[in-house]
């Protein structure tokens, strides 16, 4: 079949440039271009939120108020305020509830599926896993808001059962099966000559996962956990649905909050294009863009430096 | 097990294996530890076990022939959600239009050209960023770029281009992983042909590749389809309920109408909610469960 395609070339003429010659060199164009794309596109969103941005952080951007203020007025006609740090506890309190919720067991259950189990039921845990995440956010927004909710005023009899519990929850089985799944990664990539080096001089399972196998795959954990913080703080629906959106800085779990996320999905419709709040909420965006960049950016760090050694 | 030769001692035949007391103390520390991890795994699975029953009973009634091929009506209090459907299927389209030649492209530019230098690692950095990036972002984004910059204004073609950006990285590295695993031998027999390294490509290691390049999209249509905030601003509208003729109008989509009748409009029955629900979680699990099946399917056929 190949050989039909390939045109023989005349014996001598080793240089040929026919049409296949120039088709070759532009699909590797071509390719290319798809290639830098995912830098265009970085570079690109980079661009155009900052560039919606830059003219709140140039114009009315305080910055003590920005990063010292609870008060997130923008709609106001006399006084408008620009105080981040409500929403900023807002997010901190929703995403570190979520991760000492989900931390434990999406390792825990790393080491199982990875360690533990075997054969049938690893493959079905894993498959299982793998559905969990495929959860589209916005059903998980509505499960906090229709079945968790009636379900924390039960519980602890308090008046409002959306707020940090309820979004911390939600965001925490949502974060858990990507840390599992990258953790069972980082677990797997630990050579088997290490645990079978281990078994070897009769170590039990268990300690060849705790003295071998995790501090191997120390780094990956690392990365993982660090990758559930990125995707618990850049989540958006299930926050803005069972979060409450008040903005305070919460003392309680009950207490209702406002993400930063949450922020920008509930006022962008209602900010005109090009004023003030438009543009703030575009800085917001680029607080966003900027920290999960950095979170990603440490996750891969330690995961090279993991593989280096 | 390299403690369970012990075992044999333990009827007190040969003392020699016996266990000793810290053969069984092992023993019961390694019992402790697998129950608690699996007990952890349990914990992690079984809320999400009973809220797809709780999804399942509770809006099961609601699906019906007419609810799934009507239109919202009473102000979406009633009625059904072809129009969502609908524009979930355009979005969908559009959006694989545009990210699938592009992350193909990518991905055999990475897995087939690529040299290993700062270019290349750029290139990776910037997809797994690209992964990372908040949806509400992407959303920023499509909103200045394509609804904005572009001129597109509020459409499916500025919310599909918004998803494509997004599933972008999910794309390329399907289809990286799926070239790399077509053996280099194949690839250096047919350079030996004298055929080009298009050639090569298109005749020997795309037909190789292409069901685990179709796993990857199918896993990007579910991710397309169950998207919110991307589209909020750029093309979903709030309640449209004709169907999209052109890539320029705006549309309802399933995961937009979920949010809506749960949040933004009062005296939606619950009865509609979880069905909305429902029928959202079913396509998406459905077109996650079909790229499974095909991928260990693959794995069971594969030839090399």
């Amino acid at each position: 079949m190949l050989a039909k395609r390939v045109k023989p070339s005349a014996p001598m003429d080793l240089d040929h440039r026919g049409r296949d010659w120039y088709v070759d060199k532009a699909v590797t164009f071509l390719v290319f271009m798809g290639g830098i794309s995912a830098i265009i596109f970085i570079i690109g969103i980079f661009i155009f939120i900052t560039k919606e941005g830059v003219g709140f952080i140039a114009g009315p951007l305080n910055v003590r108020e920005f990063l010292g203020s609870v008060t997130w007025r923008p709609t106001s006609a006399q006084n408008p305020m620009y105080g981040v740090l409500g929403l900023i506890a807002g997010t901190a309190s929703v995403t570190g509830l979520a991760m000492v919720v989900s931390v434990p067991f999406s390792l825990g259950a790393a080491i199982f599926i990875g360690e533990f189990a075997t054969g049938r039921l690893r493959e079905s845990l894993k498959v299982l896993v793998e559905l969990l995440a495929a959860i589209p956010s916005v059903v998980w927004g509505f499960i906090g808001l229709s079945i968790m909710n009636p379900l924390i005023i039960d519980m602890f009899d308090v008046p409002v059962g959306i707020g940090v519990l309820n979004s911390g929850i939600i965001l925490g089985l949502m974060a858990a099966p990507i840390m599992t799944t990258i953790a069972e990664d980082a677990l797997r990539a630990v050579p088997d000559t290490y645990r079978e080096a281990a078994e070897a001089m009769g170590a039990t399972k268990w300690q060849v996962i705790f003295r071998v196998v995790l501090p191997a795959g120390k780094n990956g954990l690392v990365a993982a956990v660090l990758l559930g913080v990125g995707r618990g703080f850049g989540e958006t629906m299930a926050v803005l649905m069972a979060s409450g959106n008040a903005i305070q800085i919460p003392t309680s779990p009950f207490d209702s909050v406002r993400a930063i996320t949450a922020t920008i999905a509930a006022e962008l419709g209602d900010a005109p294009v090009g004023s003030d709040h438009y543009r703030a909420l575009f800085t917001l965006g680029i607080l966003l863009f900027v920290v999960t960049f950095i979170i990603n950016l440490t996750a891969d760090l330690v995961v090279k430096g993991a593989r280096r050694t | 097990m390299t403690y369970s030769e012990g075992d044999v001692g333990v009827s007190g035949q040969s003392l020699m294996f016996a266990a000793t007391p810290l053969n069984t103390r092992n023993r019961r520390i390694q019992w402790l530890f697998r129950a608690l991890f699996g007990l952890m795994t349990l914990i992690l699975v079984v809320p999400v076990g009973i809220i797809f029953g709780v999804l399942l009973v509770r809006g099961g009634p609601a699906i019906s022939f007419e609810f799934l091929f009507s239109y919202p009506s009473d102000g979406m209090t009633a009625g059904g959600i072809w129009p969502a459907l609908v524009g979930t299927m355009w979005l969908v389209a559009v959006s694989l239009i545009a990210s699938v030649p592009v992350g193909v492209a990518a991905a055999i530019y990475l897995s087939e050209y690529a040299p290993d230098n700062w270019l290349t690692r750029g290139i990776n950095l910037a997809i797994i960023n690209l992964a990372g990036v908040p949806s509400i972002v992407h959303a920023l984004f499509g909103v200045g770029a394509f609804v904005i910059f572009a001129g597109f204004g509020t459409s499916i073609l500025a919310a599909s281009l918004t998803l494509a950006v997004m599933t972008l990285p999910l794309i390329i590295v399907a289809t990286r992983e799926s070239l790399q695993a077509v053996p280099m031998a194949f690839r250096e027999a047919c350079w030996n042909m004298g055929a080009t390294r298009w050639q090569t490509i298109r005749t020997v290691v795309l037909p190789n590749a292409i069901s685990g390049i179709l796993t990857g999209v199918i896993l990007s249509v579910s991710r397309t389809a169950g998207e919110t905030a991307p589209i909020m601003f750029t093309g979903a509208a709030f309640f449209f309920p004709f169907l999209p003729t052109s890539v320029f109008d705006q549309t309802m989509a399933m995961a937009m109408h979920l949010f809506v009748i749960s949040t933004a409009v009062p005296g939606v029955p619950d009865e509609l909610k979880y069905g909305t629900a429902l029928t959202l979680i079913t396509l998406v699990l459905l077109m996650n469960a079909a790229s499974i099946w095909f991928r260990s399917y693959l794995r069971g056929k594969k030839k090399w």
